[in-house]
């Protein structure tokens, strides 16, 4: 299956949802990130159980936080899919870029390049 | 365990109002582990900060350290060396941790992060409950185990009162009557006597702080 997504997604692999920390979602946003969101498996198929229902709990967390800081919380969403569904993969890839185009780029970006150059 | 609720931010953020470079101390004892001022903890409150403070175009400059137990001065040594940097610090510790770190650095503003709320058990990951309100005379030996200071609304040593009803507290019905299960808990272990037993009110002794030195010490000179 060849399938186009926005190339403008970067995909960090880990071996379960139920890795993904609260520091990983909030460190993203804080490093101008313009949004991030994790992809797991249909909820009731994880092998490790609960690992995609902690990474949901999480991503409502981290949304909250955010709302807190004053960044738009929907800049971070749990996606779930079954490991065969490269369509759907795709297709939320799309729904995603086109969310986050409509919200428009993180506030932080400035002060994240500001870094960078240092 | 001493178990403590995060602030909620804008009151954190309000604290810090005025600092422009604050050092974030965690304490790795309890606070960490009721998942409230632990290493993580730091770092996630730190994130917050740093990005609320950039929206308002007043950055500050948050630095993060996480000691053993910030009760015990042994462990508040290695921060004699990094105060001096910052202008002000923020402690995640429970109330004690708080207050010793204060007394360590009497010049620096010591702010809170959390609220000191009780000591509890772990129910479960990140589910805590209370179980002692430290009267400074247990009476679990005469109650089957169970607080009465704590469960009880009443806090009475010697219960039920009159409003016990059906095994619930007469506050609430899903409340239940602490002293309904201290009776029925001890009727079980065939030790009802025990309920019969008078305890004597506490003195005031709770009003003052309370100093424990245990046996085989003595009050030293402070360090
Ligand atoms: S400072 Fe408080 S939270 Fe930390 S170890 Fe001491 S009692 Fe526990
Ligand atoms: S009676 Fe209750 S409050 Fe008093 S020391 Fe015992 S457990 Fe703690």
């Amino acid at each position: 299956m060849r399938l186009d997504y926005p190339s403008n997604i970067k995909i960090i692999r880990v071996p379960c949802t139920g890795k993904v920390d609260v520091m990983h979602l909030l460190g993203a946003i804080q490093k101008g990130a313009d949004g991030v969101y994790c992809v797991g498996c249909m909820e009731g198929a994880c092998h490790y159980n609960a690992g995609n229902l902690r990474a949901r709990e999480r991503v409502m967390h981290v949304q909250k936080l955010l709302e807190e800081v004053g960044i738009e919380g929907d800049r971070v969403r749990m996606y779930n899919l079954s490991s065969g569904e490269g369509p759907t993969f795709a297709a939320y890839a799309k729904e995603m870029t086109e969310h986050i185009k409509k919200l428009g780029p993180n506030p932080l970006k400035k002060w994240a390049r500001a870094k960078n150059k240092e | 365990m001493i178990v403590a609720k995060r602030k909620p931010f804008e009151e954190i953020k309000n604290l810090l109002k005025g600092y422009r470079k604050v050092l974030n101390v965690g304490c790795g004892t309890c606070v960490a582990v009721c998942l409230v001022g632990g290493e993580k903890e730091v770092a996630v409150l730190n994130a917050e900060l740093d990005m609320a403070r950039k929206l308002e175009e007043n950055p500050v400059e948050m630095g993060a350290i996480t000691v053993e137990r910030q009760c015990d001065m042994e462990y508040l040594e290695i921060l004699d060396s990094m105060v001096d940097e910052y202008e002000a610090l923020l402690s995640m510790a429970c109330g004690a941790g708080i207050q010793f770190l204060a007394e360590r650095y009497p010049a620096k503003p010591v702010l809170p992060a959390v609220d000191t709320t009780f000591l509890g058990v772990n129910q479960t990951v990140g589910w805590y409950e209370e179980r002692c309100r430290s009267c400074s005379s247990c009476v679990l030996g005469l109650t089957g185990g169970i607080c009465p200071v704590t469960m009880c609304a009443k806090g009475l040593y010697n219960g039920p009162c009159g409003g016990t009803n059906k095994g619930s507290c007469e506050i609430d019905k899903n409340q239940p009557c602490a002293w309904y299960q201290i009776y029925e808990r001890l009727k079980a272990q065939n030790r009802l006597d025990c309920i019969l037993e008078i305890t004597p009110p506490s003195e005031w002794q709770n009003q003052i702080p309370r100093t424990v030195i245990q046996p085989g010490y003595k009050k030293q000179e402070k360090k």
